[in-house]
């Protein structure tokens, strides 16, 4: 079990590989598909991020409606192939971890090695579970966009498994090769 | 003939969906302690045991299960001497979703059109299925449906010489090509025969079955059972980290078609599988 904290820096990452159980503490930016064209659409018009990414991790989520007296609504991880097109750009801007879960694209997996950076995996669907390692939330962009707005988040301990590194390694391809039982027909 | 006042299905619409978010069904549970009994692969059972925590963390504090609190999925079953008064089925089906998804603060998934995508804010209208039956009751199934796994279900019409090898090709290429994705361990929903539409609506019926339970005819519960052999051997495993346990369960449902077709639907349902039943 490795434990980290952001910002990451390019040893944090060169010291990851899939498969590897990571437990994340420090701040993460929530943002999804509207948050994400946003923000690429800034970067194309020249004009500055309303965060810096720089050694930053976005975690792909639109949490529930926080009821009174929680941090947070329940906060699991949404599919990160939807985000694909925007990724390299962000990337591109020092963004050094991706949390989702589902299959990545070969762009973004090349990226994710030319920029030194890391996607992992928070298990899907466990939105009650992973809610509780988030202290503390604060909307910082565009709060219109609802359950999709971009969120300051501080985490403790969120227990995530890396899917991609920065060596070109893909942990689901190569489990999926480990226990395929069938003879593949195709 | 029986009367059934709109305000009371409103009513009850609303405590369905906030149930369904917040309580995983004891069947969907009990499946996934049972998996884990099955799991070899370590990050596999990892993942199930996190599930299992998160459907009690949810319980215990009344939030959602999952931050998708989905597109509302309605079946209803209006028998035949019931009448619906002061108000339309429909509507109040409608309304019963607006007031549980905003007082039990669930997501509002909706978009009004799929082009322009403006969210509805209300979560409505759900997707409702109508089937007259005889008799004198109101049933209705709530099933919010979450868009991960919906999002890898397919529906195709195949000539018949396909036949029940051409089903399992096409399963397994769905589930593959899904990966981890619709968050497995899935329930995987199989529609086959009547039309395209008809083999899609039977496969979200298939979804409904209690977790495991086989298909009424013996052709399906025997295809069942072959199927999920067969998905289970594709290893993607719990969270697609790998493992023995990819699907929980499949069901088939089918349908009489026509002498030239052959159509299969799959539905994909993670296992958030939330879904409430009223009777009134
Ligand atoms: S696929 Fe199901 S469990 Fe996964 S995020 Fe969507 S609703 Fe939740």
């Amino acid at each position: 079990m490795v434990r980290l904290t952001t910002p990451l820096k390019d040893t944090d990452i060169e010291a990851l590989h899939a498969g590897d159980a990571v437990l994340l503490s420090g701040v993460v930016y929530t943002a999804r598909d509207a948050a994400h064209a946003r923000l690429t659409e800034l970067l194309r018009q020249g004009s500055p991020l309303p965060i810096d990414l720089t050694g930053q991790v976005i975690y792909y989520v639109g949490p529930t409606p926080t009821k009174p007296g929680q941090i947070i609504g329940s906060a699991g991880p949404t599919t990160s192939g939807r985000v694909d097109s925007y990724t390299p750009e962000l990337l591109a801007q020092g963004l050094k971890g991706m949390i989702g879960k589902g299959l990545r694209n070969q762009t973004v997996r090349d990226a994710l090695m030319v920029h030194k950076a890391v996607y992992l995996a928070a298990t899907g669907g466990a939105a009650a579970m992973l809610a509780k390692r988030i202290v503390s939330c604060e909307i910082i962009a565009y709060e219109d966009l609802g359950c999709e707005a971009i969120r300051r988040l501080e985490v403790k301990d969120l227990p995530l498994i890396v899917i991609n590194d920065c060596y070109g390694r893909d942990f689901y391809l190569e489990s999926r090769q480990r226990w395929d039982k069938t003879e593949q027909e195709g | 003939m029986k009367n059934i006042n709109a305000s009371n299905i409103t009513k009850s619409v609303k405590a369905a969906c906030i149930e369904a978010c917040l309580f995983l069904p004891d069947d969907v549970l009990d499946s996934l302690k049972g998996a884990r009994l099955r799991e070899e692969s370590p990050a596999g059972l990892d993942v199930l045991d996190q599930l299992v925590e998160n459907a009690q963390i949810a319980r215990n504090e009344q939030v959602p299960i999952c931050q998708d609190t989905g597109l509302v999925l309605v079946f209803v079953e209006l028998g035949q001497d019931a009448h619906v008064i002061d108000g339309s089925l429909y509507d109040a089906i409608n309304e019963g979703i607006r007031q549980g998804y905003e007082e039990g603060y669930l997501r509002k998934s909706i978009v009004r059109h799929p082009l322009d995508r403006v969210n509805t804010q209300d979560n409505t209208p759900a997707v409702i299925y109508t089937e007259i039956v005889p008799g004198d009751r109101l049933k209705l199934t709530i099933a919010p449906k979450g868009g991960g796994s919906e999002n890898m279900s397919v529906a195709r019409v195949f000539p018949p010489a396909v036949g029940a090898e051409g089903i399992k090709r096409f399963v397994l290429e769905t589930v593959r090509n899904a990966g981890p994705n619709p968050c497995p361990p899935i329930i995987v929903g199989v529609g086959i025969g009547g039309t395209l539409d008809k083999a899609a609506v039977l496969s979200k019926k298939a979804i409904l079955r209690r977790v495991g339970e086989p298909g009424a005819n013996p052709t399906d519960a025997k295809l069942e059972a072959d199927l999920l052999q067969a998905v289970n051997d594709t290893g993607v495993g719990p969270s697609g980290y790998g493992g023995r346990v990819t699907a929980l369960a499949v069901h088939v449902e089918s349908y009489p078609c026509h002498i030239a077709s052959l159509p299969v639907a799959i539905t994909i349902q993670c296992h958030a599988a939330r879904h409430k039943e009223i009777d009134l």
